[in-house]
């Protein structure tokens, strides 16, 4: 009796002990297998085998591939990689395993479509991705809004932008600032005020945590191109006033141009250059 | 001690060669190689990557098949039959039955283990006509199947220490698949929050990670393996191995007999 006691103290403690050690181990096999599964190879690409080979899981599987992607461009990313060449099949996969899975075809638009560093670079197959989304979808104004940002953001096509906001304006409960869009895509086209209406209703209505940090970024650099320009505008005019440009900030608040040193949207002072152009003295983190 | 697990290891390993089931399997597995050359002829300069693939998984999930279904016959088959007494009543402890067990299957399934290589590795010369130093990380494959054997081997052990064999082989199985998809699991986890990020994160942890011993797609594509991986997992699956076998002591040694 005591020599079985004896064993289970024992077996308890060896139990207890190489828990913690496998524990321990995985995580040394995770630092040397970090994005292992997500080499730059896709065994199996064909959304349509796959989704016979779930045997009717395809739910299951289109969250599997929807983590993946997620991981594949977070990780890629935060690594400092320019390439996703995965990111557009993982997408296309997920959203073909699950065509109403609709964070990932707003995913698409704001990671597949931008260029590198900030995206893969692939406009028409961020669009494409809408369009197959809108077929499976087509009530939901939300897609809608997707392709016709792309439309602006990455092609600069306005007038699909246009058409896009307002066949998206058309559908049920659409947001307000389509139809908006679309009637004032026409005329101010690319200036900074339709660029912070854009991003501000991606900000305000995704819930997705990564896309709603894009859109903030975004803003924030529309911020900094507002504030340069107009800094610069002042500086241009101390220029004309004094025959020279100013030195720092005080010497144009002396002026009566300025009330005072000027921040960015991260509470940083801007820098003024001695050729009169206006730079941020820290970049934002990426 | 040792020559009675080692016993108890010759005996469970004797009578898991002796298994029709188990002979029914191996065939089917060489077969599997067999149907390999015949997929990798149609398959134009993917034949070699067909033969890998095809040969390794069915080395895997035959030897799966093996290790789940003999596993949870080892000790309810003993007690059934009524040989545990007769095994217990000699100057055997019941950990030295459980440890003898474990090794007799391991045994058994890296003896199949090395006849089913041998099958790929032939298939593996029919297509290619010769031997390429990057063939050698298909070995590196075999042996991490081998290491995902030990980790099944133990959990049957485990199951089979405290439920019917039907349940221990669902829930055998079911680790298996989950085990597969841990890193998913982990992906999951990272992105919740609160409780259920640690319970996510537990659970994660706690089923083996068979995913990082599957390499088989990427030795398929002649890369190579890092030795730290191979480090890494056998530190792993040896020390997880331990940890369900010594699961299964604790709850054998209390286990009431009659």
């Amino acid at each position: 009796m005591r020599a079985s006691r004896l064993v289970s103290l024992a077996a308890g403690a060896l139990l207890a002990l190489t828990l913690t050690v496998s524990v321990l181990l995985l995580r040394c096999i995770d630092t040397v297998r970090s994005g292992a599964p997500l080499e730059e190879v896709l065994y199996v690409s064909s959304p349509k085998v796959l989704k016979r080979m779930s045997l009717g899981y395809d739910g299951l599987l289109a969250d599997i591939y929807w983590t993946r992607a997620v991981q594949y461009f977070g990780g890629k990313h935060h690594s400092g990689v320019k390439r996703y060449d995965l990111l557009a099949p993982l997408l296309e996969i997920t959203t073909q395993l699950d065509p109403h899975l609709l964070v990932a075809y707003e995913y698409g638009a704001n990671f597949l479509a931008p260029a590198p560093p900030l995206g893969a670079g692939m406009p028409e197959r961020a669009i494409a991705l809408q369009e197959f989304g809108i077929r499976n979808n087509p009530d939901d104004w939300h897609l809608y809004y997707n392709e016709g940002f792309v439309y602006y953001t990455e092609l600069s096509d306005y007038a699909k932008a246009a058409d896009a906001f307002a066949r998206g304006a058309r559908r049920p409960h659409a947001h307000p600032f389509l139809a908006v869009m679309a009637g004032r895509m026409a005329e101010h086209a690319g200036d900074l005020q339709m660029a912070r209406m854009m991003w501000s209703t991606t900000y305000d209505t995704t819930r997705d945590k990564s896309v709603k940090a894009n859109a903030a970024a975004h803003l924030r650099a529309l911020q900094v191109d507002e504030d340069v320009t107009v800094l610069e505008q002042i500086n241009n005019r101390y220029h004309q006033m004094t025959g020279r440009f100013a030195g720092s900030f005080g010497e144009l608040a002396s002026a009566g141009l300025l009330r005072g040193t000027p921040l960015d949207p991260l509470g940083h002072a801007y820098k003024l250059m001695p050729d009169g152009r206006v730079e941020m003295a820290k970049k934002f983190p990426a | 001690m040792s020559s009675r697990v080692f016993n108890i290891a010759f005996n469970t390993f004797r009578e898991a060669v002796r298994d029709r089931v188990l002979y029914n399997l191996v065939a089917f597995a060489l077969l599997m190689t067999g149907a390999a050359i015949l997929v990798g002829q149609i398959s134009i300069d993917i034949e070699r990557l067909v033969v890998v693939n095809l040969g390794l998984t069915a080395v895997s999930l035959f030897g799966m098949v093996i290790a789940i279904f003999i596993g949870i016959g080892l000790v309810s088959k003993e007690i059934e039959k009524r040989t545990l007494y007769t095994v217990l009543s000699r100057p055997v402890r019941r950990w030295e039955f459980i440890v003898g067990k474990f090794f007799g299957l391991a045994g058994t399934l890296i003896v199949n283990s090395v006849c089913m290589a041998v099958g790929v590795f032939a298939a593996l010369f029919y297509v290619s006509r010769h031997f390429q130093s990057a063939d050698g990380w298909v070995l590196v494959g075999l042996y991490f199947i081998i290491l995902q054997f030990l980790i099944v081997t133990s959990l049957t052990l485990l199951f089979s220490s405290f439920s019917s064999p039907l349940l221990s082989a669902v829930f055998a199985f079911s680790l298996f698949v989950i085990g597969s998809f841990s890193e998913d699991l982990r992906g999951f986890a990272s992105m919740t929050r609160g409780i259920s990020k640690w319970l996510a994160t537990a659970a994660a942890y706690l089923v083996p990670n068979f995913s990082a011993l599957n390499v088989i797609s990427s030795v398929a594509h002649q890369n190579s393996v890092s030795g730290q991986l191979i480090v890494y997992n056998t530190a792993y699956a040896l020390f997880y191995a331990t940890m369900a076998l010594s699961g299964a002591v604790l709850i054998f040694e209390r286990r009431n007999l009659k």
